[in-house]
Order: C-alpha cells, then structure tokens, then sequence
C-alpha cells in the first residue's frame, strides 16, 4: 500500500525537480490526446517545442518568443506575490484591459501631436490602470471581507464589456469608416511600443518584465515585507504575532498585480496588437496563473516558466498550420501542464512510502 | 482469580527512529479501575492506540474477554465492547450534541429517540446535558460530558480515558470521579491514563507505570506514595526549580478594565480584568482551557487591539499598540500554538528568529532584513537553551516539541524583555526541557523582569508563582499570595463547577 | 423605448429557464463545499458538461441521453480535481483554477467538429389541465423536464442534509476532518463522492445551455456561468432553499436587462451586459459584511488540505 509521510523539511532537491517531471509527464501526456487527435505524437511534439527554437524557420521563431513572454511574466511577477501570501488575484484579465484602456487612452488624448513624454505618460496610465481596477476586490476585502477571487473574477466581464464599449464608443477611430477599434498605436510614432532591437521582439514591455523580476527576488528574498508575503501564506496566525498588517499586505499585493497587468496591457496594445479593438485581450492574464505556479512562485522560475510557456503558443501556431492542430487542443495542453504540476509538487513536502498500512 | 477482562502480552510498536511500545504486558480485571501512568513521551498514547483499534502492533497479543482481540478499526473496537474518551476531543462545534453523539455511534437510533436517551443516561450517570445546544458553546467540562456519554450509550465493558482531568476544575474531577464509580459498580471496567499522581491515588485499584515505552512497574496506587510512583515514572532525581525570593519592585504592567470581544466566533471575551505585576515577580494565571487564556495572551502581545489606556507599560498607555510596538517598549510574548502560531513550521530557525527578533535585536534597517545577524541570534538561542537540532537551517517542524518549546521561550528570554508573558510554557513538553524552561523563567524574574505564566497546570504554577489568580469565563480573579493557597481555594478562584449541575444522589 | 412590450408572466417563466443552469451548477456545488471542499472548477466542469451533452445527443438523437453523458463528463473531469487535492494532497484554489483552464481547453477541443450542428430539440412536459390555469400555468407549469428535476434537488439535498445519516457525515467531515477521521470516518472517499456531485450537477448545468437554452455549441458558451454559481453558493450561506432564491434573483436579472436592451432602454447595451456581474459583486459584500455571519454558516473545513496521520 501506497502512503504519503510528511518530510521534516521541505525539500530544495524536489522543489527544483517537480516542473521538470511536470513537463516531461504532460509531454508524454500531451502526445496521447495529440494521437487521439489523428496527428503524430512524436511530430507534434517537435513542432511545438524544438522547431521554434532550433529548426529552419526559429530565426522568426524566436522573435516572437519573448514578445509572447514578456506579458506572461510581467503578470505573473506581480501574481505570484499574492499567491504567496494567499491573496488569489483571478482577475489579471481584467486589470491588463483596463490598464490597456487607460494606456491606450491617454496616448490617442493627445494625438497627432509629437512629445517626448507621450509614451512614459501611457506607461504611468496604464499602471494606473489596473492598480485601480484592483483595488475595487482590495477594499471589499479589507472593508467588507468579500472574497477577492469572486470579485476580481467578475470584473474581469465587466472588463470585457467596458472594452467593446470603448472599441464602438469613446475611442473609436473617428477615420476608421465605422468600423470598431481605435485607432492604431503603432502607426503614431509617439506612442508606439517598438522593438528595441529589431528582430528579436524585446520591446519595452520585455525590459519591463525582466526588470520585475529582479525587483521581485530582491523585495522576497532581501525585504522585510517581501518575508511577510512568505511567512503569511504558510502561517497567517505566525504572521499576526509577528506583527504584519493583513490589510496592509492585501493592498499591497493586489495593487502591484494590478499595476503589473495594466502595464502588460498597455505595452500590448501599443506594441504587438496596435489597437483597442473588441478581442484585444487573449487571456493572458489567466495564462499567467499557469506561468506563475509553473514557476513555484520564484520570480526566476517565473522568467524560466514564462520563455517555456511562450514556446507552446508559438510552437501551437506552428503546429496550427503545418499540422492543422486545433488551437485549442494548447489551451488544454497548458491546463494539462498546471494539472501534472499540483500534482506532482506533493513530493516536495511529502515522501512515498510503501508498506502496511493503519486504519485510515 | 476470575478471568481478566484485557490482558495484554508482549506488545511491541515501532516508528522511524522510536520504539513507542517495547514489550509492554499487564492485564484489567472487570470492575477495575486501572491507570496507566507515565510521563509525556513515555507511550501511553500508542499503547492505548492500539487497544482501540487505531494503530496494528508489530509484536504480541491482546485478549478480551478470554478471545483473541485484533481490531483493525475504531469501528471493531466499539463492536468489542471498547470505548474512549481521547484527550482531545473529536467533537463538531458547529452541529449540536445530539449530532455529536450520533456521529459518534455506530447505529444511532432516531434524532427524537436519540434525545431523549442523552436526557436519561446523562441524569442517570450525573452529567447532565442538553440535546439541542451546539457544541461550540459548550464549556470544556461539558465537551467531555458529550464524549463520555458517546461512549456510555454503546454500553462499553471497558472505558479508556486519556488525560480527563487536564481540562476540569477540581470539584468538576469529583464530579467526574462520582461518575466512574457507579460505573465500576456496575462491573464496567477503566483504563485511566493520567500523570496525575494524587488522583490515581483516589481513584484507581491497580497501576502500570510506563517509562520510554517500557512496563518499569505495577502497584497498588493506595499503598504506594506520589513520591515512589513519581520516581518510578522520570527514573531520577527531578531538578526543582530554586529562586531566591525578592521584594518585587515597581508596577511594570497594569491592566485595567480590560474588556476584549474574542475573535473566534466560539471563543471567550475577556471581561472587566484587572491586573498589576512588579519587576521580578511571577504572577501565575491558573484556568482550564477555553476560559480566556488566548484571549488574554493576544490582548497583551498586542494582536488584539484594546483600549489605550487599558494595557499599561511601566506609566505608559499601549493599548492600541501593535505586536512590534511593543516590542520596542519590552512586552514580549510566547503563545500556546508552537507550531503555527509562536513559529512558522516550514520556515527554518533563523527565519523564525527573525520573526519576533527583528526589532530588539536590530536584524532589519530601512526595511531590508540582516540575515548573518539573524543567524547568529537563531544560533545562540540554540546554544544557551541546548535545543537539539543539526543547525539553524533546520525548519521548525523537524525539532520534537520539547526542543521547539525551549528555541521559542528562549527566543524571547534573550530578546531582555521588561515584561514577559507565555501561555502553557511546558504543554507536551518532557520532564527535563519542563524543568529548563521554569528554571529560565525564573531567572528572568530575578533579572528585574516582570513575568506573567498562563497554565492549565496548577502543580507547575505552585511552583514557580508568587501570586496566583484564575482566568474563569473570561473574569479574572484578585490574585492572591501563592504560598499557603489550598486545592479548595484554588478550585473556587477557577470557578467551582460553574454551569455544570452537582451530580444526583448516586446509589 | 417600448416597455410594453415586456410581458411580466413570460418574464418570469424565462427567468426560471435561465436559472436552472446555474442553480443545478450551485446546488452541486453547494454539497461539494459543505464537505470541507472548495473546487473553483465549476466553470470548466460545465462546459464540459456542455459540451459532452451536445455531443451525445448530435450522435444519439436523444436529448436525454444526452444529458446523461453530460452529467458523466461533468463527474469524471471532478475526479481529476478530486485525485489532485485528496490524494496528492495540492492547493485546492490553484487546482480548481487548473481544472477550469483544462476545462474550457478541453471543450474547445471536443467542440471543434460540432460547431454547425442543431441538437434533437427538447419539448416541454405536457401537465395537460395544470398548464391551463390562468396566469400560474404559464409561469410554472409550461417548463421542460430538466427545470422541474432542478426543484427536485434543491428539495433532495435539503433533506438529505437535515435528515440522513449520510447527510449528518458529510456536514462532519465539512467541520472537522481530524475529529471525523479520529471517529472511523472515510473522509476521503466522502470527500470524492461529493465532489463527483458537484462535477455531475455542473455538466447537467452546462448541457442545460447547450441543448435547451440556447440551444447550440459555442466555445466558452458559459460565459462565467460557473463563477456565479459559486458566487450564489455564498450568498445562500451554504442553504439549499437560498441557492434557489439566489440563482432566480440571478437569472431575473439577465432576463431583465436582454429584455430592457430590446425594449430600446436608451442605455448603452454593453453597460446592461455588465450590470448581472455588477449585481452579483454587490450582493457578495452585502453578504459578507454582516460581521462572521458568513463565515459562521461555512464549514469551517472549507480548503483545508486533509492528510490523514495516525
């Protein structure tokens, strides 16, 4: 009989080990579901994760890999600060929409003229942005004790609404012929997010994402709020003697993550997608809940789960048109991945021991 | 000699690292009442286990009632004709008790039915209780009413209870003990697990003394002395705890009229204390559990906000001030929870050193946090206090209770507080690391300091108290002077038998 | 704007039709979280559910059969849930999470190859004389089967829970599970029976959509169906009879606000489309704000890991 005992301690070896196991079970799991499908699991498998990165084609490949990942980890930094204390933000989503609003906003406000300061100016915007729009589950919590992952989880279609309205209403292209959308930010010089270095798709919105996550590993590591986080999501009650402020902390990590999405929004719609438009948003926000438990909530296993889970959407694209892959078999594929990941993470903390059993 | 009711033979229980259970034999007789004696860690607990169906032996055999007794369930157990009171009880807070009773049977019969028989049997046997409460507003006396009468409606031939009194003042033990005997007359026999020598004396016929898993000796508790069982159980010369006594100084912390509202929902709220403790005194607050005592430790660690001028340190007003505020100004704490409370499990030594150090041994500046200072506080904490661990990198949950026990109170001891207060400072500790920590409280309170130790265990409190007053529902006692006080006394501060009825008129 | 064209007796009746979704998603979930369970999946295991309901019925032509296998899918998907968090003992919000995730993928999937297809439709039950009372008829007595079988669980589960023996356990392990472990109780196999419950009763939900309400598949067709539910779960303080009030009060204002957009109300259609969610986070802090009410009527179980040590 097959028993689980607690381990005296934690251990660093599996911590590391179990994304590994995770991604090499959901390949083996990801290749049967791609069987069932009628495609060659091996192939397929190789499309998704070698091509893009070494095959023929991976110098157009790569490019588009950090500009998928720079949004997932730039959310997922500030994610997995709540999640580490137990505050459970959903609604990236949604914060990474209005941060795009507010960004976009701003920059058409002072279209066509052509300042220096236009595009910091988005960029505060959108933080803004999803800061606000995160705020709303931070004070019914602190005030109302409401439960952040319902709230945030409904803004998130409140979001989407406020988004089609502004793509049809407040920031239509008054040139656009009708048509919904505003107009395109990569056209206005001032306010668009290029690339930095042509080819490899770092834009400022990648600079971003890495700069999050130092900033994350200093403040968990190095900072006294930053052991709090850690200490409140093992033991809330350790962390009340210890004299932390719950209030204070939800605010705290709500906020960022808030500020976090909208900027990954804002950089979005002026960078890759150009435009406020009715399907701006693609999930990247619940994408990045994926990258940040991938990751185990360690801002450099964020960068390393985040360039990994980039390479399937690319790799699925891929594997789209050559092999004529639904893209929705990915989207399961990547629950799949979070599945093997939870389930697999128990033998960081508990060891597997087989022999007679008590009553249980 | 009639048949034995249980007899036990060469029974053995291993677990990594630790024999639990070495060849461990003796025999109940029915009608008797027979206590299994030993110090915490010695394996009763294991022993009893195994009766009950919970946990299989490696080795040896038990017989009940002249057949051979294997149960591999609870379940069997109870079908045998076994039942126990578990020292911490399996009770539901939020369903009321005749819910608790059915869950705790295995064919209960109808919820009108069901009541009505509570009624009987808990009249009947001196307990009585009412059906239609909840649990959770139950006293702890009345929670263990609810499990005894869980047990004594299955009609048990033997009844195991472990450690019963810990949780009853002591005219709700004579209560208790009223109860056990019409039980025995009724050829019921009791397997009484206690380290409570003076009450096995009273009430039980026949002893088994264990000792680190091993039978070292059976008596007869009516002709043997508590010194001779006391020996036979720690095995050595026990260190009592010296102090010389001082003239106590001046008024270190004063409370007055302070009234907290519990934040648990089925907790107790503090009423109308009033308090005052000098440099160098031990002010001992007695009471069974769930009478205030978390409530009062987080109101003074300052996790619970009071009002300002009710929480008073050397003159000055700190009764909205925060856990770390006060620290600065020397109120330090230790709470009951080791493991989730007091320390973090999986965060490692020098982490949870950090935890309540960080401000009085400057481990933080600017908000960035000093770990090679953090680890020198966590290593002489280990050091002065001989907690048994590899190193400071170790997570709290790998160290056995008595060492994590003395790495918290040492924690705090060496942080100099001007005022200490810890809540049940040797709960499930080992003889030895109990006697450390009183001896290291004591010292303190040598040192100038103001100490204030709440326990549930009254012969500890006698020991090292210079005043003793009782926490009951909430109330505390005037404190009075600890030497000369009598169980009797002592039994009133802490509330007689409040709510519950005096036992009828038993045959 | 044409109010008279809101006739308030098919209000109501459709009301109950765009309720019973959610209501047969919440009362499952409802039986899940009082066993000490939090499964954020309820989305996901809808839309399967939704998914698969359509799929069987498409390759059966029966609508029944249909939701039989959707109410199969909708278990089955939970027990992946119910493996992770019993057995491997995970973070039940993150996996709930993942199950959605998978979920919504999952369904995509399977929905690929069913996307023009028309389901065998479902007629209503013919309660001949009751269905001709004035008024009372049309509301309550013109409904399909599946609306009825939603009445019939809240009514089933109330009592079980009141009045069973099984009901008494489920509610202990939801309380406790150390202290109904420590009596002999299978916590684990309680656990994963209530949480096929729930996976069953969201996939009907979800099947619901699909062949009746709508009826056709579209991918994410749900539309956070699965979050109200929970949501609901709340506001009814874990009591079968308010997760009826609940998901009504939810589906009348859907109903109301699609009938307000035709009607012409001069109000923006995408600030009515919001205005259900908008409502629904109004009345969690409403909830939530009487101090430890809520929190009184939970489980006190409710996501805590249980791993059984002797």
């Amino acid at each position: 009989m097959i028993r689980l005992e607690k381990r005296p301690q934690p251990s660093r070896t599996w911590a590391s080990v179990t994304p590994v196991l995770a991604v090499v079970l959901t390949m083996i799991a990801g290749g049967i579901l791609f069987a069932i499908l009628g495609k060659n699991p091996v192939e397929a498998i190789r499309t998704i994760f070698w091509d893009p990165v070494f095959g023929e084609f991976a110098f157009y490949y790569r490019g588009q890999l950090l500009v998928k990942a720079g949004p997932l980890i730039l959310i997922a930094i500030g994610l997995s600060l709540g999640f580490r204390a137990g505050i459970w933000n959903i609604g990236a989503e949604g914060q990474y929409i209005v941060g795009a609003i507010f960004g976009a906003g701003v920059g058409l406000a002072f279209y066509p003229a052509d300042y220096w300061f236009i595009f910091p100016l988005m960029v505060i915007a959108g933080a803004i942005g999803g800061f606000l729009w995160a705020m709303i589950p931070a004070i019914l919590k602190t005030r109302f004790n409401t439960n952040e992952i319902l709230v945030s989880l409904l803004l998130v279609y409140v979001a989407e609404q406020l988004l089609a309205s502004m793509s049809l209403g407040l920031l239509r292209n008054p040139e656009g012929a009708g048509f919904p959308g505003s107009r395109n930010l990569k056209q206005y010089e001032a306010a668009s997010n290029s690339e930095i270095i042509a080819g490899t798709g770092m834009h400022w919105g990648v600079v971003a994402a890495f700069i999050a996550v130092i900033l994350a590993y200093i403040l968990l590591n190095r900072h006294m709020l930053g052991f709090q986080i850690r200490l409140t999501g093992q033991s809330p009650r350790a962390a009340r003697f210890a004299g932390l402020k719950p209030r204070l902390l939800v605010v705290f990590c709500l906020g960022a993550s808030g500020a976090l999405a909208g900027l990954a929004g804002m950089f979005e719609v002026s960078g890759p997608a150009g435009q406020i438009s009715i399907d701006f948003n693609s999930g990247y926000g619940f994408t990045a809940i994926i990258v940040a438990f991938l990751g185990r909530l360690h801002p450099v296993g964020i960068l390393l789960a985040g360039m990994l889970m980039a390479l399937t959407f690319i790799g699925g694209e891929a594997a789209q048109a050559n092999l004529q892959l639904p893209a929705s078999a990915i989207q399961a594929f990547q629950g799949m991945l979070l599945f093997f990941l939870l389930a697999v993470d128990v033998l960081s903390n508990y060891r597997i021991k087989i022999g007679k059993g008590e009553a249980a | 000699m009639s048949e034995p009711l249980l007899k036990l033979e060469g029974l053995r229980k291993a677990y990594p690292g630790v024999v639990a259970n070495d060849n461990v034999s003796f025999q109940i007789a029915p009608g008797e009442v027979h206590a299994l004696l030993g110090e915490n860690g010695a394996g009763k607990s294991t022993l009893v286990k195994m009766i009950y169906g919970l946990v299989r032996p490696d080795q040896g055999r038990m017989t009940f009632k002249g057949e051979v007794f294997e149960p591999a369930t609870p379940h069997a157990a109870r079908a045998a004709g076994v039942a126990m009171v578990f020292q911490h009880f399996s009770l539901f807070e939020a369903l009321n008790v005749a819910e608790n009773v059915a869950l705790g049977m295995e064919d209960p019969p109808k919820q009108r039915q069901l009541a009505r028989r509570i009624r009987e049997v808990s009249e009947n046997y001196g307990l009585p209780l009412d059906p239609d409460r909840l649990v959770g507003d139950l006293s702890a006396g009345e929670r263990q009413r609810v499990e005894i009468i869980r047990c004594l409606l299955q009609e048990p031939k033997l009844l195991i209870m472990d450690e019963p009194t810990s949780v009853l003042t002591p005219q709700e033990v004579e209560i208790l003990f009223e109860t056990l005997r019409k039980l025995q007359s009724e050829g019921t026999s009791i397997l009484y697990i206690s380290h409570k020598l003076e009450e096995i004396k009273t009430l039980c016929d026949e002893a088994t003394i264990l000792r680190l898993g091993k039978v070292v000796g059976e008596c007869n508790p009516r002709e043997e002395s508590a010194r001779s069982m006391a020996e036979m159980m720690v095995g050595q010369e026990l260190h009592t705890p010296s102090r010389e006594s001082e003239k106590p100084g001046e008024v270190i912390l004063d409370l007055a009229a302070l009234s907290v509202e519990s934040s648990n929902p089925f907790g107790t709220s503090l009423r109308n204390v009033h308090l005052e403790v000098r440099a160098g005194e031990v002010l001992g607050i007695g009471g069974v559990a769930g009478n205030g005592q978390d409530e009062l430790l987080a109101a003074l660690s300052g996790e619970t906000p009071a009002p300002s001028d009710a929480v008073k340190l050397n003159g000055q007003e700190i009764g909205n001030l925060g856990p770390n505020a006060r620290r600065r100004l020397g109120l330090l704490a230790a709470p009951e929870e080791r493991l989730g409370h007091a320390a973090a499990p999986d965060m490692s030594l020098t982490e949870n050193a950090l935890l309540t150090g960080a401000i009085r041994e400057e481990l933080v500046s600017g908000g960035f946090l000093n770990w090679p200072r953090a680890q020198g506080f966590a290593e002489k904490i280990i050091a002065d206090f001989d907690v048994r661990t590899p190193g400071p990198g170790n997570a709290a949950r790998s160290l056995s209770g008595g060492n994590l026990q003395k790495f918290v109170i040492g924690r705090e001891v060496l942080q100099r507080p001007v005022c200490l207060v810890v809540n049940q400072p040797t709960w499930g500790v080992d003889a030895s690391a109990a006697a450390d920590i009183r001896q290291a409280l004591l010292d303190l309170a040598a040192g100038g300091a103001a100490v204030i130790v709440i326990s549930q265990d009254l012969d500890e409190l006698m020991e090292i108290s210079d005043r003793f007053a009782a926490l009951n529902e909430g109330r505390l006692s005037a404190p009075k002077p600890a030497k000369g006080l009598t169980v009797e006394e002592i039994g009133l501060m802490l509330g007689g038998a409040h709510d519950m009825e005096m036992a009828h008129e038993v045959a | 704007m044409d109010l008279s064209a809101i006739n308030p007796l098919i209000l109501i009746a459709s009301l109950m039709v765009a309720a019973t979704p959610i209501l047969l998603a919440a009362i499952g979930e409802l039986v899940v979280e009082k066993s000490g369970v939090l499964n954020l999946g309820v989305e996901g295991m809808m839309i399967i559910g939704a998914v698969c309901g359509y799929a069987v019925a498409i390759n059966t032509g029966s609508p029944w059969l249909g939701f039989i296998g959707a109410a199969i899918g909708g278990a089955a998907l939970s027990m992946i849930f119910g493996f992770i968090t019993q057995y491997m003992m995970a973070n039940q919000v993150a996996t709930g999470l993942a199950l959605t995730l998978f979920g919504l993928g999952l369904s995509a999937l399977i929905g690929e190859a069913y996307l023009l297809d028309r389901p065998p439709s479902v007629s209503e039950l013919n309660l001949g004389p009751l269905a001709d009372i004035p008024v009372l008829g049309q509301v309550l007595f013109q409904h399909d089967l599946i609306v009825y079988i939603s009445l019939a669980l809240i009514v089933g589960v109330w009592a079980f829970l009141k009045y069973s023996r099984a009901g008494l356990i489920l509610r202990a392990v939801g309380e406790s599970h150390d202290a109904a472990h420590a009596l002999g109780y299978k916590v684990i196999h309680v656990r994963l029976m209530a949480i096929a419950f729930g996976g069953a009763c969201a996939g009907l939900g979800g099947a619901y959509l699909s062949l009746i309400r709508v009826p056709q598949w579209t991918e994410g067709m749900t539309a956070g169906a699965g979050w109200i539910a929970l949501a609901i779960v709340v506001f009814a303080s874990w009591k079968p009879i308010w997760i009826l009030v609940g998901a009504y009060l939810f589906g009348g204002v859907t109903v109301l606000q699609l009938n307000l957009q035709a009607a012409g109300l001069a109000v923006p259609v995408e600030y009515l489309s919001m205005s259900p969610y908008l409502i629904t986070i109004i009345v969690l802090v409403i909830m939530s704000s009487g101090r430890g009410r809520a929190s009184l009527n939970a489980p006190a179980a409710l996501g805590r890991t249980f791993h059984a040590s002797s």
